[in-house]
C-alpha cells in the first residue's frame, strides 16, 4: 500500500521530513484493506515463501500420494535383494533386509512430517500462551515460570517411561497401536519443547508492554485480550517463527532418538529419524542410505523456514512491499 | 582331569615359550576400549560382565575356565578330583591346595584365610553380594592350613567346582576388605575401585563408567609376564565406534562385544588393521512361547499367570502350532543377516559343550512353509478372513516382543514376514531394554510379566556344567503375580516328569549320565515348543594384528589370559 | 531490581525442593530396575538381595528424605572439608551411585572437566560465531550472505549429532587419519604440546556441537534484529547523524538481545549438562553420558542428583537473565 511509509525507512530522509511524519503520522491515500489480504498479498509476493511453500507442499504430496503410485509395500522382505545400490527396480536402493528404500522414505515421511508439524504446534501453542500469559499478567509470571523451570528440569527419558507405562495400552485400546503411540509421542514431544518458546515469548513480552502503543492503545480502554491479539502478538511473531522451524527439525529428531531407545514407534513402522539413524552405520558401504532421509529432513526444516520468514515478513507492516 | 590339566599347562607353556623370554613391561602400553564401562572394579558389589571382565586384569579365582571351556589352574597346584582325592567321595567336600609363594600386589602373602574371607564377604546377607550363587549349597569354608582351603556342601555336590572357579568367583585380599562386610561394603570405595589382587595388573587410576589406568603387578607370579607395563581401559560409545578404534583406525588394540551388522564388520575388517575373533559359549537366542493366556482382557490377577494349569493360551500350549512357527523360519538366515560369524543355527536350547548337546532335533535347521502350512491344516486352523488362520472362533494372531536391539528388531520383521506367509498375524512391540530385563513388578513391560504371546531375548549359563540352568523350566519357578514376578521359567512350562530329571540330575555324579540327562531335559522342552531356540550366539571382539597371544573364550573372562599377550613386532 | 533479585533467591528455595520432589516421584514411579543391566545367569533371590542391599525397600518419604538431607547437608560439607581441609562431614552417608557405589559428587566433579572444555568451548566458538553472523543476515536480509548463512544453519540444525558425528569421525579420523575418534579424559594438558593434542581431540566435537548452537542462536539474533531494525527509534538515531556502526552496534542491537539472552541463559545449564549424543559418539564420557548411562542402569541417586544440580543452574540462569532483561531494557520493571 501506501508508497510513503515504504520510503520513511530510508536512512536518507532529510530530519524535516522525518519530523513531519513522525508528529504528523502516514496519511492514507487507498481506503483501508482488511489486514488479512494484506497479509496474504504480501506473503505470495515473497519469493522464498513461495519457493518453501511449494517445496513443503511437494514433500507433502510425495509422502501422502506417493504411496498409490509407487506401490511396493514398505515393510515386505525381499532378503535376497538385501543392501542394494540405486536401481530400476528400487530408486532409492534397499536396506539389511531388502525392504524398498522409495516406499519406506515415503511411509516414513508420513509419520515424521506429521510427528514434526503435530508436535512443534503443540509446544508452539503451549509456549506462546505460557509465554503471553506470563508476560503480560505479572501476577501470573511467578507461577508459570516456575512451572517452566520445572519443566526444563524433568529429565525427558524418565519421564517418557513413565508415560508409555500408564497410558500406552489405554491409548492402544482406543485408537489402536500406532495411533495410540502417535499421540503419546506427539504429546511428549510437545509437552517438554515449549519451554524455550515460553521464556523467548515472555521476554519480549516484557518489553513489548511498556511500549508506547500498548500505552496508546490501554489509553484507548482497549481490553487485555484485544491488547494481547492486535498488539502483541504480532510483535512476537518472528521469535514464534524461529521456535516453529527449530522445534519442526527438534521434534523429527527427537522421534528418531526415542525409536531408537524403544520408546517410540513399533519396530516395523519406519520414520525419517529411524531410517537415517539406522543407515549410520552403513554410511560408507551405502552412503544413499543416510543421504535420503536426511535430504528429506534437511529439506523439510528449509521449506518451513522459508515459509516461515516469508510469514513474519508479511506481518510487518514497516517492510511491506519489499 | 588331573592329567589332563597337567598337559594342558604343558601345552600352554610350550605354545608361549617365544614370549616366555620378554622382560616384564617390554611392550609398553595395551590400549582396550569397551564400549560398556565399568562402574566399580569389585564384581561381587556389580554382577554385570563389564566389572567381571575388567577386574578379571586383578583380582584371580583359583581356577580358570580356558578358551576350551577345560579348567585350568591359576592360584592352586592342580585341580581337586575324586581321583586325586581333592573331592570327597561322599561328594560333600571339596579341598583346594593353593599354590606356594604367590604374593598379593602389596607384597603380602596370598593365603587360605583370604579365600574363607572371600566367602564371608559374599555370603553376608546384608552385602546384597551379586555373585553369591556360586556360594549356594556351600555349608563352610574353612582353613585348614594356610595353603589348604576345604569347601563343604550341605548335601552331594556332583559338580563341585562353583565357588572361587571363574571369574565371577574371584579372590578378594582379607585385609584390604576386612572392614567391609555387609552394608558397609559400599562406604569402602577405594578399596572397591583398586582392589588388591594376584592377577597381573594393579589399578592405577579408576574414573567410574569412564577410564582405568592400569599397570604391571611388580609382585605377578610369573617374573617374565605380563609383556605390556600399563593398560588403557576405556569405556564408553557403541559397538561400532569401538570396531572402528581397532579396525579402521587403529588407536586400541582390543575391542570387546561387537554385535553390529555382519557387512558392517567385515567391511571394517578390510581396513586392514585388525581381526575379529569369535567364541561361543551357551547362549542362545530363543523365542519363548507364553504357555498361559496373555490376552489384555484379563485382570492384572490372571493375566499371564500360570494358575496351575487352569489359564492355559489360546493356541500356544497346542505343540502343533509352535512347531509350524518354528518350522516356518529360516535360522541360517537370521544369522546371516544379524549374527555373521558370531551366531550359529541351533536347535537346541542347550547348544553346549559337546556332552551334554543333543542332536534330536536338527531337522529345524531346514525352512518349511509348505511343511507347517500342512500341519496347521491338520490341525484345524483354516485360513479364514484377511487371509488369518482360525479354529473355533480363535484367531491365530500373536504379540511378539523383545528388547529395542536393532538386530532384535530385524529378526522380528523376518518372522513376522515368515509368519505372515504361514497366515498367523504378527504385532511386534519392542521395549526399552532396561526395562524389560528390569524386575519392576509394576511395570507391564518385563520379560518375567510376559504380557505379549511371544517374546525373544538370549539366555545363557556361566562356567560349563548346566545343572541350575536346566532347573530353571521346573514348575515351581514359574513367575506369578504371588511371589511379586520372580522366577525364571518365562514360558510357563510345566512338567512333572521334567521336574523329576532335575531331582535326579542332582543326584547324579557321572559325567555321561549327567550329559544324558540334560539331553534328555532338552529334548523334552524343544517337544513342547514352548521354547523356540534360534541362533546359538557367540561373543565376538576385535584385536590388532600386532597383538599376540589373545585366546577368545565365552566360558570365562576375554581377558582370562592377559597376562601372556604380547607385542608382534 | 535488588529486591527483585533478593525475592526470587529466596523464592528459589521452595521452587527447588518441590522440583526436587516431583523429580524423585517421577524416578520412582519410572518403571526400571538397578539390576536389570546385570547379566541373566544372576538369579532373582540374589537380584531381591541386591535391592535391598540398595535400600530400594525402605518406604518412599523416607529415601526421599535420606537424599535430601544427604544432597543439601552433607555434601556441602564434604565440599567444605576439602576447600579447608576440616572434618565436618566425617562419618556421615553421603549421596552413593548405585552402579559404582561410590559417591555421586566424586564422580560429577571427576566429569566436569571434560564437559567443561567440550561443551563450554562450543558455547564459546558458536556465540562469538552466530552473533555476527545473526547481525549481518539481518542488516543485509536476503543478500548471498543472508541465504548461504540461513541454509547453512537450517541444515546444520536439521542434521543430528548422532549422524554429523560419525561423518566427521569416517572423515577426519578413518580416512585422513588427522584427529583422533576417541576423546582421552586421562590427557593431562602441561605445556604446549600436550595442549595441541588436547586441541586436537576436541576438534571434532566441538565443530559438532557448535554447528547445532550457532544454528540456534544466529536465527533468534537475526529475528529479532529484524524486528528493530525498522523501528522508529533507529531512524531517529541515525537522523541525528549517528554513525552506522554506532546505530547497529549499540541501538539495535541492544534492543535485540532479550531473546537471545534468554537463549543463553537456557544453554548455560545444559553446557553443565553435557550434550548426550555428541558425548556418546565421540567418548568424551562428560556430565551427559554420566546421566544417560546413569538413565539405562536406573541409578536413580545418580539421576537424581544430576537432574537436580541442573535444575538449580536452571533457576539460576533464568534469575540471570530476567535481571539482565532490566538492564538492557530499563522499562522492564518487575515490582
Amino acid at each position: 500500500m501506501t508508497e510513503d511509509r515504504r520510503t520513511t525507512a530510508e536512512p536518507d530522509l532529510t530530519a524535516e521530513v522525518l519530523d513531519a511524519v513522525l508528529t504528523s503520522g502516514p496519511v492514507p491515500l487507498t481506503p483501508p484493506r482488511s489486514q488479512l489480504s494484506e497479509v496474504w498479498s504480501q506473503f505470495i509476493h515473497h519469493k522464498g515463501a513461495v519457493a518453501g511453500g511449494v517445496v513443503f507442499l511437494l514433500i507433502v504430496f510425495a509422502v501422502f500420494l506417493g504411496p498409490q503410485i509407487w506401490t511396493l509395500d514398505a515393510t515386505y522382505i525381499d532378503i535376497r535383494a538385501r543392501n542394494q545400490g540405486p536401481s530400476l527396480a528400487h530408486p532409492f536402493g534397499t536396506d539389511q533386509l531388502g525392504r524398498d528404500m522409495l516406499s519406506r522414505m515415503m511411509i516414513g515421511g508420513q509419520t515424521s512430517v506429521l510427528v514434526g508439524i503435530v508436535a512443534m504446534s503443540l509446544g508452539l501453542v503451549l509456549g506462546t500462551l505460557i509465554g503471553v500469559l506470563a508476560g503480560f499478567y505479572r501476577r501470573l509470571d511467578g507461577l508459570l515460570m516456575r512451572l517452566t523451570d520445572l519443566f526444563l528440569a524433568l529429565p525427558l527419558l524418565p519421564l517418557l517411561l513413565v508415560m508409555v507405562m500408564l497410558f500406552r495400552d489405554r491409548l492402544s485400546a482406543a485408537f489402536g497401536p500406532e495411533t495410540g503411540i502417535f499421540i503419546l509421542m506427539v504429546t511428549a514431544i510437545g509437552i517438554t519443547s515449549w519451554m524455550p518458546t515460553a521464556r523467548i515469548v515472555r521476554g519480549d513480552v516484557l518489553a513489548l508492554k511498556e511500549r508506547e502503543f500498548v500505552l496508546a492503545a490501554r489509553s484507548i480502554g482497549t481490553s487485555n485480550l484485544m491488547l494481547i491479539a492486535r498488539h502483541i502478538l504480532p510483535n512476537v511473531v518472528s521469535p514464534i517463527v524461529v521456535s516453529a522451524t527449530l522445534g519442526i527439525a527438534n521434534a523429527i529428531i527427537t522421534e528418531s532418538a526415542l525409536s531408537f531407545l524403544g520408546l517410540g514407534f513399533p519396530p516395523d513402522f519406519p520414520t525419517w529419524g529411524r531410517l537415517l539413524f539406522d543407515a549410520v552405520d552403513y554410511m560408507q558401504q551405502n552412503p544413499e542410505r543416510v543421504i535420503m532421509p536426511g535430504l528429506a529432513i534437511s529439506l523439510t526444516v528449509l521449506s518451513v523456514n522459508y515459509l516461515g520468514d516469508g510469514l513474519r515478513d508479511a506481518l510487518d507492516p514497516r517492510i511491506r512491499g519489499r | 582331569m588331573n592329567l589332563k590339566s597337567l598337559l594342558l599347562g604343558a601345552a600352554a607353556s610350550l605354545a608361549l615359550a617365544p614370549t616366555a623370554y620378554a622382560e616384564r613391561g617390554a611392550d609398553g602400553q595395551l590400549n582396550i576400549i569397551y564400549w560398556q564401562a565399568p562402574s566399580t572394579m569389585n564384581p561381587f558389589l556389580s554382577g554385570g560382565t563389564k566389572e567381571v571382565e575388567a577386574a578379571s586384569m586383578v583380582i584371580e579365582p583359583l581356577i580358570r575356565f580356558d578358551e576350551q571351556g577345560e579348567m585350568v589352574p591359576m592360584l592352586v597346584s592342580e585341580i581337586p578330583t575324586v581321583a586325586n582325592g581333592g573331592v570327597s567321595a561322599d561328594l560333600k567336600t571339596i579341598t583346594y591346595k593353593l599354590s606356594d609363594g604367590i604374593k598379593w600386589s602389596d607384597g603380602s602373602a596370598f593365603t587360605a584365610s583370604d579365600v574363607v574371607f572371600t566367602w564371608e564377604y559374599c555370603t553376608h546377607p546384608e552385602g546384597g553380594c551379586a555373585q553369591s550363587s556360586y556360594f549356594d549349597g556351600v555349608s563352610n569354608v574353612e582353613a585348614t592350613d594356610p595353603l589348604t582351603v576345604k569347601v563343604t556342601f550341605a548335601e552331594a555336590k556332583p559338580f563341585p567346582y562353583t565357588a572361587f572357579v571363574g571369574s565371577e568367583s574371584p579372590i578378594i585380599q582379607k585385609a584390604q576388605f576386612e572392614n567391609c562386610m555387609g552394608a558397609k561394603a559400599p562406604e569402602c570405595t577405594d578399596a572397591n575401585f583398586n582392589p588388591i589382587g594376584t592377577g597381573p595388573y594393579v589399578v592405577d587410576e579408576f574414573k567410574p563408567n569412564d577410564v582405568i589406568s592400569l599397570s604391571a603387578n611388580a609382585n605377578y607370579r610369573d617374573a617374565s609376564k605380563p609383556a605390556f607395563g600399563s593398560v588403557k581401559f576405556k569405556g564408553g560409545g557403541d559397538a561400532a565406534a569401538a570396531a572402528r578404534a581397532v579396525l579402521e583406525t587403529g588407536e586400541f588394540d582390543y575391542a570387546w562385544n561387537l554385535q553390529l551388522a555382519p557387512e558392517i564388520l567385515d567391511k571394517m575388517e578390510m581396513g586392514g588393521k585388525g581381526v575379529v575373533v569369535v567364541a561361543f559359549g551357551t547362549s542362545v537366542e530363543r523365542l519363548h512361547l507364553n504357555q498361559s493366556n496373555a490376552s489384555a482382557d484379563l485382570g492384572p490377577d490372571m493375566r499371564s499367570v500360570y494358575a496351575d494349569g487352569k489359564n492355559p493360551h489360546p493356541f500356544l500350549t497346542d505343540p502343533k502350532v509352535g512347531k509350524a512357527l518354528s518350522m516356518a523360519i529360516d535360522r541360517q538366515l537370521l544369522v546371516d543377516v544379524g549374527y555373521g560369524k558370531a551366531g550359529k543355527a541351533t536347535c537346541n536350547v542347550l547348544p553346549a559343550p559337546a556332552a551334554y548337546a543333543s542332536t534330536a532335533n536338527d531337522s529345524c535347521l531346514n525352512q518349511d512353509i509348505e511343511g507347517a502350512k500342512k500341519l496347521l491344516d491338520e490341525a484345524g486352523w483354516k485360513v479364514g478372513a484377511g487371509g488369518i488362520r482360525e479354529k473355533d472362533g480363535v484367531k491365530l494372531s500373536v504379540l511378539f516382543q523383545t528388547s529395542t536391539n536393532a538386530v532384535r528388531q530385524d529378526s522380528q520383521a523376518l518372522i513376522k514376514q515368515w509368519w505372515g506367509e504361514l497366515g498367523v498375524e504378527t504385532e511386534l512391540r519392542n521395549i526399552n531394554a532396561s526395562v524389560f530385563f528390569g524386575g519392576d513388578p509394576s511395570s507391564p513391560d518385563t520379560f518375567q510379566k510376559f504380557y505379549a504371546d511371544i517374546e525373544m531375548y538370549t539366555n545363557n549359563f556361566s562356567g560349563v556344567d548346566p545343572e541350575a540352568y536346566m532347573a530353571n523350566w521346573r514348575c515351581s519357578e514359574i513367575p506369578g503375580p504371588d511371589k511379586q514376578w520372580q522366577g525364571s521359567n518365562m514360558q510357563r512350562f510345566c512338567n512333572p516328569a521334567y521336574d523329576a530329571l532335575v531331582t535326579e540330575m542332582s543326584k547324579t555324579a557321572e559325567l555321561s549320565k549327567r550329559g544324558d540327562l540334560a539331553k534328555a531335559m532338552n529334548d523334552m522342552i524343544m517337544a513342547s515348543y514352548s521354547i523356540v531356540p534360534l541362533v546359538h550366539r557367540g561373543g565376538q571382539s576385535a584385536h590388532a594384528k600386532t597383538l599376540g597371544g589373545v585366546k577368545m573364550t565365552d566360558w570365562d573372562s576375554e581377558l582370562w589370559n592377559i597376562a601372556d599377550w604380547y607385542r608382534i613386532k | 531490581m535488588l529486591t527483585y533479585t533478593v525475592r526470587r533467591l529466596v523464592l528459589a528455595i521452595p521452587t527447588l525442593l518441590f522440583i526436587g520432589l516431583v523429580i524423585f516421584l517421577l524416578l520412582d514411579l519410572a518403571p526400571g530396575d538397578p539390576t536389570a543391566q546385570l547379566p541373566l545367569t544372576i538369579p532373582p533371590e540374589v537380584r531381591e538381595q541386591i535391592r535391598q542391599s540398595l535400600g530400594l525397600d525402605e518406604p518412599l518419604p523416607v529415601r526421599f528424605g535420606k537424599w535430601m538431607v544427604q544432597f543439601c547437608w552433607v555434601e556441602p560439607q564434604v565440599m567444605i572439608d576439602s576447600l579447608f581441609g576440616s572434618h565436618l562431614a566425617e562419618g556421615q552417608q553421603r549421596v552413593l551411585s548405585w552402579q559404582t557405589r561410590s559417591p555421586v559428587m566424586d564422580i560429577v566433579w571427576q566429569r566436569m572437566p571434560q564437559t567443561l572444555w567440550v561443551v563450554g568451548t562450543a558455547y564459546l566458538v558458536a556465540i562469538v560465531i552466530a552473533l555476527p553472523i545473526g547481525i549481518y543476515s539481518a542488516y543485509r536480509q536476503y543478500s548471498i550472505f543472508d541465504n548461504v548463512g540461513t541454509f547453512i544453519s537450517m541444515i546444520g540444525f536439521s542434521v543430528p549429532p548422532f549422524f554429523s558425528g560419525v561423518l566427521v569421525i569416517v572423515i577426519f579420523a578413518v580416512n585422513l587419519g588427522w584427529l583422533p575418534s576417541i576423546y582421552d579424559t586421562t590427557h593431562a594438558v602441561n605445556d604446549w604440546d600436550s595442549f595441541v593434542v588436547q586441541l586436537r581431540q576436541m576438534v571434532m566435537p566441538v565443530m559438532v556441537l557448535a554447528l547445532q548452537i550457532t544454528a540456534q542462536l544466529s536465527r533468534f539474533m537475526r529475528a529479532s534484529m529484524l524486528d528493530n531494525l525498522n523501528q522508529d527509534y533507529v531512524r531517529t538515531a541515525r537522523a541525528k547523524g549517528l554513525s552506522e556502526r554506532v546505530v547497529v552496534l549499540v541501538h539495535v542491537l541492544r534492543n535485540s538481545m532479550i531473546p537471545v539472552v534468554t537463549v543463553i541463559a537456557l544453554g548455560i545449564p545444559q553446557i553443565f549438562g553435557g550434550a548426550i549424543i555428541t558425548e556418546q559418539v565421540f567418548k568424551v564420557n562428560g556430565i551427559g553420558q554420566l546421566l544417560i548411562s546413569a538413565i539405562q542402569a536406573n541409578d536413580i541417586p545418580m539421576v537424581q542428583t544430576l537432574t537436580f544440580i541442573f535444575a538449580i543452574l536452571i533457576v539460576l540462569f533464568n534469575l540471570i537473565a530476567d535481571v539482565l532483561y532490566g538492564i538492557l531494557d530499563p522499562r522492564i520493571r518487575y515490582d
